[in-house]
């Protein structure tokens, strides 16, 4: 199919200011295969049925939007976590505020210079997932990624890694452009936690590729950064072969605009993925999940818990679904879309969908939009509890079935412990 | 302790009165039962002095130990030391029982000026009280009143009550759907909170919890009023003879 000439035009202003960075054999090949699929499909519009509810003029467009720099004046999340940290700025990697990148039974090697070395195992999963990912629904800025990343971390895990690794996205220029690609690759049985945290930049494009091979596991907790005027759109492409395991966990406090894209295969009988969120937005905030699981094989769980509070005219979207392939049987999908609307400006989009070519499967979903429960409010506060700390409380309730898929429980408390933090804060 | 003087109250959405002109006074130490039939604005009673959204007070004045508490908010009156055991507990998922009542606790006495209860004192405190109502510890991780049984949520209402330690504390009807031994391990513990610091108000469509917790004075309510009040005795003559004949005298 033609791309129509104002998505070509769009895409040929965006690629005018890029470059396709340098590199070895396998990674020119990669990035020029994702620019080819890129220019087939053109850069997003909004009238595009998958940007239904979420505008990509600001991913799209040539240059990032200024973002004021922003200092939450707070302990930053994940210090009392035992981890290795790799800190990005403005998206380039800073070796001074970076640990030294070794962890037992894991290899760490940075994208940009792992591009001119033969890692077969990177070699075979950066932008395969994301290929694989294109099909059935276009994902364009994820190809504009896989061409044009300027770094990124390829993270092999052979064992049961006893600290996390912990990226860490600084912003501090007001116009930074940011494009980073992880590729992280769980052999058999291994087990490893990846914490992100931080706005990262002006405006930040991201790709996780993830391969958990037969009972591996993957945990994934991130804390996107606080800065108002931020744009994020990201990507998570995930493969869980036979009785592995990937579970995912995002918190959003704040920023103008953000898309996060999980995109997830269950391709080994017995496999589970979870996929969770948690986000406050209040006032100029957009912020929009959109997941789609595929099981196609057999006994497969999968879990989307996606919770949204919103006040001030925040805007919360969430386009879910589950497709379960033929023979896929004993599938057990489950789906959960709700928002608390804090008052009468704000707005919860909400596309569930279900779509099912196997006769034996236990698939359920559910989307919900409330107010407060007045009943619950003046029961906390008939026990002396002030209406704002117990609108708090009523709140983190909301909450609380997202968070409880953090499965870390020290992560799980020091999460919470920053939706208290920014809750009281906006108290005042 | 509590004085309600010529109480009249309606209805915020539509034009209906429910209390026309209620007079009551419960003294420190005593324990003060309204009985009356459905309709009769017990319940209402109950909510307008613990401040629920919905009513108007149109006439009259509820004082706490000489403080106006019509004006104050729900968490001011409770801090004030007033306390409803709620008829129908409410459930909200995901506020651990013992996160909530540990914040109300202490919002309690933060507003009193009070050093707050720290964790180790407060879980041993709440494990002692939790025993005597024999709530199970596991009772307080769970969710507020969240999967439990009728029996277990009125429980929950008297351990919060001594918790606590509310001044005047008002039961609406708290024997509701309660069975005989539920019934009377919660008047235990109301019992064991009796002192001469602290009054009740019990509300109540039966005698039999009265058995258990022994009023001094008992009131019929009917028709938004008290139309009568007495000893005990008026209570097991509700027993025995029903509203009708009762009310009818007072006409």
């Amino acid at each position: 199919m033609a791309v129509p000439q104002a998505k070509r035009d769009a895409l040929d202003a965006r690629l005018a200011g890029l470059t396709l960075p340098a590199g070895g054999a396998w990674s020119t090949t990669a990035r020029n295969d994702a620019l080819a699929r890129l220019q087939e499909m053109g850069l997003p519009h909004r009238r595009d049925e998958y940007w239904k509810y979420t505008d990509p003029a600001g991913f799209v467009a040539p240059s990032a939007s200024a973002a004021a720099l922003f200092d939450p004046q707070e302990v930053p999340v994940f210090s009392e976590i035992d981890r290795v940290r790799v800190v990005f700025v403005d998206g380039v990697f800073d070796p001074d505020e970076s640990d030294d990148l070794s962890l037992a039974g894991v290899e760490i090697v940075r994208l940009a210079e792992a591009q001119r070395a033969d890692l077969h195992w990177a070699r075979e999963l950066y932008g395969v997932l994301e290929a694989r990912g294109q099909d059935p629904v276009q994902r364009p800025l994820a190809a504009l990624n896989t061409a044009y990343a300027t770094d990124g971390l390829l993270i092999r895990v052979t064992a049961r890694a006893d600290k996390a690794v912990s990226l860490v996205y600084h912003h501090k220029s007001e116009t930074s452009d940011a494009i980073l690609h992880h590729c992280i690759k769980v052999e058999e049985g291994a087990d490893l936690t990846v914490l992100e945290k931080g706005p990262a930049a002006a405006r930040f494009n991201k790709v996780m590729e993830v391969d958990v091979a037969n009972g591996g596991a993957f945990h994934h907790v991130r804390v996107q950064g606080r800065d108002h005027e931020r744009r994020a759109a990201t990507h998570i492409f995930a493969r869980v072969a036979a009785e592995a395991s990937f579970k995912s966990f995002t918190l959003t406090m704040n920023g103008v605009m953000t898309r996060n894209d999980a995109v997830i295969e269950l391709i080994g009988d017995d496999a589970v993925a979870h996929v969770a969120g948690a986000c406050l937005g209040d006032g100029d905030f957009h912020h929009d999940d959109t997941v789609f699981v595929t099981h196609d094989a057999e006994r497969c769980e999968s879990r989307q818990v996606f919770k949204k509070v919103l006040r001030n005219g925040a805007v919360g979207v969430f386009q879910g679904k589950i497709l379960v392939k033929e023979g896929a049987q004993k599938t057990d999908g489950y789906q959960i879309s709700q928002s608390l609307l804090l008052d009468d400006d704000s707005q919860f989009l909400a596309k569930p969908e279900l779509e099912i070519y196997a006769d034996d499967v236990a698939c359920s979903h559910g989307s919900t939009s409330g107010a407060i429960d007045e009943e619950g409010l003046f029961y906390l506060r008939s026990r002396g509890i002030p209406e704002g700390p117990a609108t708090d409380l009523m709140v983190l309730a909301f909450l609380a079935e997202a968070i409880d898929e953090i499965e870390n429980e020290d992560i799980a408390a020091d999460i919470v412990s920053r939706l208290e933090q920014w809750l009281s804060r906006r108290r005042g | 302790m509590l004085e309600i003087k010529n109480l009249h109250v309606k209805l915020e959405e539509e034009d209906k009165q429910i209390l026309k002109g209620v007079d009551l006074t419960v003294e420190a130490g005593k324990v003060h039962a309204i009985m009356g039939p459905n309709g009769s604005g017990k319940s209402t009673l109950s909510y307008v002095l613990s401040g629920r959204d919905g009513y108007e007070v149109t006439e009259g004045a509820a004082t706490l130990e000489g403080e106006d508490i019509l004006e104050l908010e729900p968490e001011e009156r409770a801090a004030a030391g007033l306390f409803l055991a709620f008829q129908y507990p409410i459930e909200i998922p995901g506020v651990g029982n013992m996160t909530f009542l540990r914040t109300a606790v202490n919002a309690q006495r933060k507003a009193r000026g009070q050093e707050e209860m720290s964790a180790a004192e407060f879980l041993k405190e709440i494990r002692a009280k939790a025993k005597t109502l024999q709530i199970d510890p596991e009772m307080l991780k769970r969710p507020v009143n969240v999967g439990f049984s009728g029996g277990e949520k009125k429980r929950n209402e008297i351990l919060q009550m001594a918790m606590l330690e509310p001044k005047m504390c008002i039961l609406d009807e708290t024997d509701s759907g309660l069975d005989v031994d539920a019934m009377k391990l919660v008047s235990d513990g109301v019992n064991a909170l009796r002192d001469a610091g602290r009054a009740f108000l019990v509300i109540t469509h039966y005698q039999r919890l009265l058995d258990h917790i022994k009023p001094d004075v008992v009131h019929i309510m009917a028709d938004g009023r008290i139309v009568k009040s007495g000893g005990p005795e008026l209570a097991l003559q509700v027993e025995t003879e029903g509203y009708g004949d009762l009310l009818k005298e007072t006409v």
